[in-house]
């Protein structure tokens, strides 16, 4: 392994700026990290050599011109194949989408791109960001690199290995119910969920609409901050894009200073169903904190325990919609059903979504199609959203209390590859702490705190504040970062 | 579906046994140079496929960013229908799969649309002469987008049934539209057909006022769909409704009704059930044709759109709004009358005949308002009617109207020329000026060759013009009509007399 994919994103920013490396040599490095343990990980969908190498000598070249560049420019990231590019294939991890290249950017690839990023290549996920493991990823799983018999969380697990194996400095993913969040905490990288509205959605295939952020991943909290930077801030394109100033994340990265403040332990969330050495972690991690100079308290939030059951329906309905569009007609998959010689545009629209379509993706279509049925909806979906009211008014609560909010990221560490294939219930409780921080828009961020003392696998603590308080987490999980063994991987195994 | 056996029962005869259950939908197009949720031009005609983007073509990742000017429009027409404004509202998605459809969902309004609880107040014009003052009660206005289009190509009747392919062209998808739905309408039964086409047509006049759409019926950028069922008389029983779709004039959806309410009729006699569905509504024999059948099962799983924000505009916004808004029709209606000098019969007949703006638009040009309407219901009226179209359609313009009057007020033509005059431009000849010239149509007063005239007429009838020298000065008009009829109507009738009565004085 070269020293350079060592290197975190701001180093590799220092020692570009400085002229000790070039964005070529630190670019070639990574894609030869990817050629070298991509074949056990299974981290990438497609990687784009070619096009980072360009990005990479053409930031290079206005480096050596003298221009002023951009801090980030040059530093190679990954990104998750749900965000649309036009130089890669964007997939979803579906059949449906193998082999389609959008005709347009994604507003954060193109703020990528206007920052000098090399984009490596696009990483596995669960097929349309629906899974916990990167399982239901149509092209085969990622696998954890801590232990590659394991699961990488999901559905940005492609993204959390990518980082994880010194494969990338960077990486966005997308967190819709924790799908940032829960793979961070999986391979031990930081991954945070911005508030609602902080990063454009525009050109990221929709799961569901009114959940889904787009976030960075790194290997450190400075490193997350920097590349939040670069792809936050309102987009006109996006109507749900918050036209406000983005926080200064980098500033509070650097700062990580939590004297004085005063930070609650979600009750509902720790305690029986959590694995005991997730649960010693966390209490580790909070002891710590309050040695910094924090007050730490317990605050209730009642309704987050509806948190799954409100998700359940929400997201599938609006997933029932957003995937409506893959329909054979324009773009994607066509297939025409077998003997039917002569079919119909409905004929063929319906065999196509069978074909393209997994197992998972299909449950939610289906859940949702019934959720919003008539004489269902006011039951479903309107009980639903009563209960993203109630779980928002719990934050508002209990952020009239503190100041940040602490929980265990994941109840469990990252678990054997078909483990809890056959119980999806199972599996959606795996992001009971995540997902209230999707249903009520506020940010939230997953930080590598140790090794579980009873399976020795990475564990996350997760910092939640209030919407557009986003610089508070990173503060705060700067803070902790320093106080504690932040584990590191020394080779995939 | 219709059978070739189906009765359709005479209109007059169907109404004395039931009574008509009426309702409208028009859908307008509206006239923004950009999409409702994407920048894209909404030029009509354009190549196919060629004013499209990834947000109307409903890629992987596009999302909708509501366009300011549609709501404008939309708050002015709902304004417009005295309705009230929401001061909050959504979107919604309506579900279901089509073709032409590139998301797979409608962005529309359901639950709280962007206007709602207005009214028109329709002239209905009577059969027996004059007009009849109907409201018509809106129940909402919403905002949605236009699907794309299908072309079935092979089928024998442009349908999808039986087609060997289809074409889509999604440059109408996302163009913005604005659904205008009425309450039930309560009107006496004979009167059905004739409201709602008034309706229709007044409520164009009004989207052309307000100058949100070109409300072209034959483009489709104005489409009326009549929902109608019958109740059997004084039974306070609701029938089943159908929904005709493609009437593409306003003399259609005055045949639409008449059409439906005998065909509901024929199968409720027949002791038959009406199914709930669209029918297709077929211009060259004014008859209509079962399409898609709907039931109340359809189930488009409606929810709050979320990739959209709240549209809420603010009080100031809408009464600001207000300030622009034209002169209300029936205002307008009682002031034009009060300037013309109109008596109430004649408002009436004039409004009957939809040739109230016409008759404006004249006299705004020049003429007098008693010469306008003279020619709009008397000459114009005569030959809308003889090509079964509308006034407005006639291929005369007010300013041409004005041009002929104009000439008469000269003394270059009389009416009996006028009436030719109005044929050559009726008939595509030019100008009024052009037909003029080319026809030879101007009339003479020039005295040298009425002279001659004269004195050929007097020679040809040396009785009459003994008789005129003897002092019987109304024979002079033997010899006038000798001279017309020798000029082809084209002399000065006056001055001839005036000639004739010196040359035998």
């Amino acid at each position: 392994m070269s020293d350079l994919t060592r290197l975190g994103a701001a180093e590799l920013a220092e020692k570009l700026a400085g002229g000790e490396v070039t964005s070529v040599d630190v670019t070639r490095a990574h894609l030869e990290r990817i050629g070298e343990v991509d074949s056990r990980l299974h981290a990438f969908l497609h990687v784009g050599e070619e096009s980072a190498m360009a990005t990479a000598a053409d930031v290079d070249a206005r480096r050596a011109a003298g221009e002023d560049v951009p801090t980030l420019a040059g530093v190679p990231v990954a990104v998750k194949d749900l965000i649309n590019t036009t130089d890669q294939p964007t997939t979803a991890g579906s059949r449906m989408l193998e082999g389609w290249v959008p005709p347009y950017d994604a507003t954060v690839v193109a703020r990528l791109r206007a920052a000098g990023l090399p984009i490596l290549g696009k990483t596995n996920l669960d097929e349309f960001a629906m899974g916990s493991s990167n399982e239901h990823s149509a092209y085969g799983p990622t696998r954890n690199p801590w232990d590659t018999d394991r699961i990488p969380g999901g559905s940005s697990g492609g993204s959390a290995a990518a980082v994880a194996s010194h494969e990338a400095p960077l990486a966005l993913g997308t967190d819709t119910g924790g799908s940032i969040r829960q793979p961070g905490a999986m391979t031990g990288v930081v991954g945070m969920k911005p508030t609602y509205g902080g990063v454009s959605r525009y050109g990221v295939v929709a799961m569901a609409s009114s959940l889904d952020q787009v976030g960075p991943m790194a290997r450190s909290v400075l490193d997350a901050a920097l590349l939040h930077e670069v792809v936050a801030g309102h987009d006109p394109l996006d109507s749900t894009s918050i036209d406000a100033p983005v926080p200064d994340v980098v500033a509070a990265a650097r700062r990580g200073d939590v004297s004085g403040l005063k930070i609650g332990i979600v009750r509902e969330l720790g305690g029986e169903g959590f694995q005991p050495g997730v649960q010693a972690a966390f209490d580790g991690a909070v002891e710590q904190l309050a040695q910094a100079g924090a007050e730490v308290v317990e605050v209730a939030c009642p309704s987050f325990r509806h948190g799954i059951a409100a998700y359940y329906l929400v997201m599938p309905s609006e997933v029932s919609s957003n995937l409506a569009r893959f329909d054979a007609m324009r773009y994607g998959l066509r297939v025409s059903p077998e003997g039917v010689p002569d079919p119909s545009a409905e004929q063929v629209m319906s065999a196509s979504r069978d074909a393209g379509f997994g197992d998972e993706v299909k449950r939610r279509i289906v859940l949702g199609t019934y959720a919003l049925s008539s004489g269902y909806y006011d039951a479903y979906y309107g009980s639903a959203q009563k209960v993203r009211t109630l779980i928002a008014r719990d934050f508002a609560a209990a952020f009239e209390q503190v100041d940040v909010l602490v929980s265990p990221t994941a109840p469990t560490t990252a678990w054997r590859l078909g483990e809890k294939s056959d119980d999806p219930l199972a599996m959606y409780l795996e992001d009971v702490c995540t997902i209230p921080a999707n249903l009520a828009g506020v940010p939230g961020l997953s930080l590598p705190v140790g090794l579980a003392d009873d399976t020795g696998l990475p564990v996350g603590v997760q910092f939640l504040a209030p919407a557009l308080a986003d610089d508070r987490v990173y503060n705060v999980a700067a803070a902790l970062e320093r106080l504690v063994a932040a584990p590191v991987l020394e080779e995939v195994r | 579906m219709t059978t070739a056996t189906q009765k359709i029962v005479p209109f007059d005869e169907a109404i004395t046994r039931y009574d008509p259950v009426m309702g409208l939908e028009v859908h307008v197009e509206l006239n923004t140079a950009t999409k409702m949720f994407c920048g894209c031009a909404t030029a009509f005609g354009a190549e196919p496929n060629t004013q499209v983007c990834p947000v109307c073509l409903g890629l992987p990742g596009a999302l909708p960013v509501v366009n300011a000017k549609a709501v404008e429009s939309a708050i002015r027409i709902g304004l417009a229908l005295s309705c009230d404004i929401a001061e909050w509202c959504r979107f919604a998605r309506k579900n279901y799969f089509y073709p032409d459809m590139p998301k797979n969902f409608q962005t529309s309004q359901y639950d709280e649309p962007i206007a709602f609880d207005g009214y028109l107040d329709v002239e209905v014009p009577l059969e027996e002469g004059g007009t009849r003052t109907v409201r018509v009660e809106i129940e909402r206005a919403h905002m949605e987008e236009d699907t794309g289009k299908s072309l079935h190509v092979g089928g024998a009747t442009g349908r999808i049934h039986g087609a060997d392919h289809s074409l889509l062209d999604y440059n109408r998808a996302g163009i913005p539209l604005i659904e205008i739905v009425t309450r039930t309408i309560h009107v006496p039964a004979e009167l059905a057909p004739a409201v709602a086409r008034a309706f229709v047509t007044q409520l164009r006049d009004l989207i052309v006022a307000l100058d949100v759409s070109d409300a072209r019926m034959d483009q489709g950028s104005l489409r009326a769909d009549v929902n109608l069922s019958l109740s059997p008389k004084d039974s306070g029983v609701l029938g089943t409704r159908s929904e005709t779709k493609n009437v593409n004039s306003f003399r259609s959806v005055e045949r639409a009704v008449r059409y439906e309410i005998g065909r509901h009729a024929g199968v409720l006699d027949a002791g038959g059930s009406i199914l709930q569905e669209t029918r297709h509504f077929h211009e060259a024999n004014g008859s209509t044709s079962a399409g898609r059948e709907k039931s109340d099962a359809d189930d488009y799983r409606y929810f709050p759109e979320p990739d959209l924000a709240p549209v809420a505009p603010s009080r100031e916004w809408v009464e600001e709004l207000r300030g622009t808004l034209p002169e209300p029709p029936s205002e307008r209606r009682r002031r034009l009358q009060a300037e013309w000098e109109f008596s109430d019969l004649d408002m009436r007949d004039t409004v009957g005949a939809g040739a109230l703006d016409l008759v404006a638009a004249t006299v705004a040009a020049g003429t007098t308002p008693a010469a306008a309407k003279k020619w709009w219901l008397g000459e114009l009226a005569r030959r809308a009617n003889e090509d079964g179209t509308d006034l407005a359609d006639l291929p005369i313009t007010p300013e041409q109207v004005a041009a002929i009057q104009g000439l008469i007020d000269a003394g270059r033509v009389n009416d009996k020329l006028a009436r030719q005059v109005f044929e050559g431009v009726l008939a595509g000849e030019g100008t009024p000026d052009e037909v003029v010239s080319t026809r030879g149509l101007e009339v003479v007063s020039d005295d040298g060759a009425l002279g001659d005239a004269v004195d050929r007429a007097i020679e040809a009838n040396p009785d009459v013009a003994q008789k005129i020298r003897d002092g019987k000065v109304q024979a002079a008009g033997a010899l006038i009509g000798a001279v017309m009829k020798e000029m082809r109507g084209q002399a000065d009738a006056g001055r001839v007399r005036e000639l004739v009565l010196e040359k035998l004085s």
